[in-house]
């Protein structure tokens, strides 16, 4: 993949609906799952995706209610018309499940993730790095003399264009925290 | 107004509470201090079973004859592991379960203490929902919500995990009415408007079919009454999966006998030339489609059930409607009739006629022997000699389960209890004795096969103990049938492992449990020794050698479609030079 290859954000399927509930073609979707916040809830949701074979590309969970005790998981998912619509109904039926939203199918929406990226180098590398770095907006939250930690939220994609550039100039360690993501507008 | 108590008075207050009558279990030690309330009160009977196993499907027999929940108790660790696949078998058969485990203390959880399991970790999967409860104030309202979850939307399977601690601690009970059940409060009402699409798609059907399954049964006797109107009003054919049976009477005139791998001829045949297929609360099996792709190629379908993810799961659908059986067939009813009750009369008769064709092909047909009792004959005299009693059937799993499928009529639902979704050998005999302790004048009988029978039959000794006189007709070929079927179809004749060596003597393990123990072996005492069985007052071991190689048909090839069957060389169709359809 080239590093400047940053494709599209995958939350404008303007032609949504009139794809084929029988495509066989394979779709990115983002499911917002609100959940009790009680023990085993997690389990239980990635117990249903390992069990019945569907794909989990990123997962982040979080209690965001805490006088409700409301946890949301953030899933991104990837799978046919007819596996999504499968995995949004086998979700909303499990008892600790409040709501199940596909934000991909729903309509726009805002997907961000937080790195942190460690780059080791010296010289010219570590000038470019600091470079790049304001380019994708990327703040220095470490530095040593021969490293930095840039911390930087942003789609996937633009993460991984950041990590593809980074790489030659030195990268040494990548945490990422998975995609949180809002529906668009009110 | 609260009351104080103890955890393990809880559990048994809130079972009181919840209206059951009876539990199967067994003890064990982080059960001890629930055992030792169930010795001091005399509401709810504690029947002791020989293995967790035999308690779930027990509670799983129970559960299918009355319409009730099924409770099990079992102690932490191997009485919880023992207990998995009767969860198992209770989420793919959708019937309503509570199961209460032991549980090493809270402080000694995570440590590997002695009878230590992550019962929930291991349980996640094979229930419909679980919960370990850590603190005693929580209990009572956990087990009510439990109730609540096992027994509303899809039925199945709940666990209960209780620490001994959290049994030993003290505090204030929530009853039932106070508890605070959650938002689990699945959809019950069809949508009107699809309802509405189907009603139009019934009034010009030309080739229709009903195609029920065990949610008519699960949503209650009343489901199965408005399906019998249905199909009197309309005139439309009914098949039933495995799980259906009973629902439609197999004496009704719109009968066509169970579907799929094993179905009939004539079912199998409409399902797949059918233009509008009605599915009433069953879930498109891999049993019932065979090979997707040509599942029921020309028809429109409708399917009703109250999981929506089993809708659109296997087979795309036209018409979806989520929904209670009753609720929705109600409304289909009333809809239906307030447009004048139409239906398309003469493509109606000519599909009728069609299906009469099939019919001819007498697709049960098999070889008579004088010498040899066959086991379609065995089944075929027991229902002749049983008809009209008030009867329970529990299987096993295998060759005997789809011959007695075949050869037995049902006139009622929750009077057939089988393993279908997880096929489970070992489940017939326990649940027998779940359904005889929930019927104890009733006529309960175990179709069995040896092989299966075996794998749990130290439950005689619970029959025997709690005076559960159920019958255990096992068909004894001497081999384990369906492998031995699919070795001979599949496997080149290569029989491996699909014999059943050093059998018991089964007269006289059942004079070492201390009941009947009748052998036959010859079609002419046959009768005589059934109706031995029917009379004798208490539980029966009844050993009947039957054929050895006798194949099940008609029979369709896993992986391939309805009307890409294999019948009996014996079925009409062979005789009159018919071909495959």
């Amino acid at each position: 993949m080239s590093a400047l290859n940053i494709k599209k954000g995958s939350t404008s399927h303007s032609a949504y609906d009139l794809r084929s509930a029988l495509s066989e073609v394979e779709e990115s979707h983002t499911l917002a799952v609100i959940v009790e916040n009680e023990p085993g809830v997690l389990a239980r949701v990635i117990g249903l995706f390992s069990g019945r074979g569907y794909n989990i590309d990123s997962l982040t969970v979080a209690e965001v209610d805490h006088t409700g005790h409301r946890s949301r998981i953030t899933v991104v998912t990837r799978g046919t018309p007819a596996v999504i619509d499968q995995i949004e109904a086998q979700l909303s039926r499990m008892v600790p499940v409040y709501a199940v939203h596909d934000l991909t199918a729903e309509g726009p929406s805002v997907q961000r993730e937080l790195a942190l990226v460690k780059v080791q180098g010296r010289g010219e590398h570590r000038i470019e790095a600091l470079r790049l770095a304001e380019i994708f907006r990327a703040n220095v939250v470490d530095s040593t003399l021969e490293s930095f930690v840039f911390e930087m939220t942003g789609t996937p994609d633009k993460i991984d264009a950041f990590a593809e550039l980074m790489r030659p100039l030195g990268l040494a360690e990548i945490a990422r925290t998975g995609v949180a993501a809002l529906s668009r507008g009110i | 107004m609260s009351k104080q108590m103890t955890g393990a008075r809880m559990v048994i207050q809130a079972l009181k509470d919840q209206g059951v009558e009876v539990v199967f279990g067994y003890p064990g030690g982080a059960v001890l201090p629930i055992y030792d309330e169930i010795f001091q009160q005399n509401d709810i009977r504690h029947v002791l079973v020989r293995h967790e196993q035999g308690a779930v499907h027990m509670a799983e027999g129970y559960a299918r004859s009355t319409g009730k929940p099924g409770v099990a108790l079992v102690t932490s660790g191997p009485g919880a592991t023992n207990a998995v696949t009767g969860l198992t078998d209770a989420l793919m058969d959708s019937i309503p379960i509570v199961v209460l485990t032991g549980q090493v203390p809270t402080f000694m959880i995570g440590t590997d203490g002695f009878q230590e399991a992550d019962t929930v970790g291991i349980t996640r999967p094979c229930t419909k929902m679980n919960w370990l409860v850590k603190d005693t104030a929580k209990l009572a309202e956990t087990i009510h919500q439990a109730f609540h979850v096992a027994t509303h939307g899809r039925p199945g399977p709940v666990l209960i995990d209780i620490p001994k601690d959290v049994q030993f601690a003290t505090a204030d009970y929530v009853p039932a009415e106070k508890a605070k059940i959650g938002h689990y409060q699945p959809r019950t009402e069809g949508d009107p408007d699809q309802i509405a699409r189907l009603v139009e798609m019934m009034e010009n059907a030309e080739r229709p079919i009903l195609y029920t399954g065990g949610g008519v049964i699960n949503s209650g006797p009343r489901a199965s009454a408005l399906l019998r109107e249905l199909a009197a009003e309309t005139g439309f054919p009914v098949t039933s999966t495995l799980m259906g049976l009973g629902s439609y009477p197999a004496s009704g005139k719109n009968w066509l006998g169970m579907l799929g791998m094993h179905g009939l001829y004539e079912a199998n045949l409409a399902m797949h030339g059918c233009d509008l297929m009605i599915n009433i609360g069953a879930r498109f099996d891999d049993r019932i489609t065979g090979r997707v792709k040509d599942f029921s190629p020309r028809s429109k379908k409708a399917h009703i059930d109250i999981d929506p993810s089993s809708i659109n799961k296997v087979i795309h659908v036209d018409v979806p409607i989520v929904g209670d059986v009753t609720r929705v067939l109600e409304e289909l009813l009333r809809q239906w009739r307030a447009r004048g009750s139409r239906t398309e009369k003469a493509g109606l008769a000519k599909w009728w006629k069609q299906i009469d064709e099939w019919r001819a092909v007498r697709c049960l047909n098999y070889k008579p022997s004088a010498s040899t009792i066959k086991p379609q004959y065995a089944l075929e005299r027991l229902e002749a000699l049983t008809k009209g009693m008030d009867r329970y059937i529990t299987t096993e799993v295998g060759q005997h389960q789809m011959w007695a499928a075949q050869f037995l009529g049902f006139e009622d639902p929750n009077r057939w209890m089988t393993s279908g979704g997880l096929g489970t050998m070992g489940y017939g005999l326990p649940a027998s004795i779940g359904v005889q302790i929930a019927h104890p004048e009733a006529l309960v009988i175990n179709v069995a096969g040896e092989a299966s029978w075996l794998m749990n039959m130290q439950e005689m000794g619970t029959a025997m103990q709690f005076r559960a006189p159920v019958k255990q007709f096992i068909l004894n070929n001497e081999r384990l049938g369906m492998v031995r079927q699919w070795q001979e179809l599949l496997h080149g004749e290569r029989y491996s492992s699909s014999w059943s060596e050093s059998l018991p003597d089964f007269v006289k393990l059942a004079e070492a449990f201390g009941c009947k123990g009748i052998k036959v072996d010859h079609p002419k005492d046959l009768d005589d020794a059934i109706l031995e069985m029917i009379r004798y007052d208490g539980p029966v071991i009844f050993d009947c050698l039957v054929e050895k190689h006798e194949n099940c048909f008609p029979m369709i090839p896993s992986g391939k479609p309805h009307n890409e069957m294999l019948l009996s060389a014996d079925a009409e169709a062979f005789r009159s030079g018919a071909v495959l359809v």
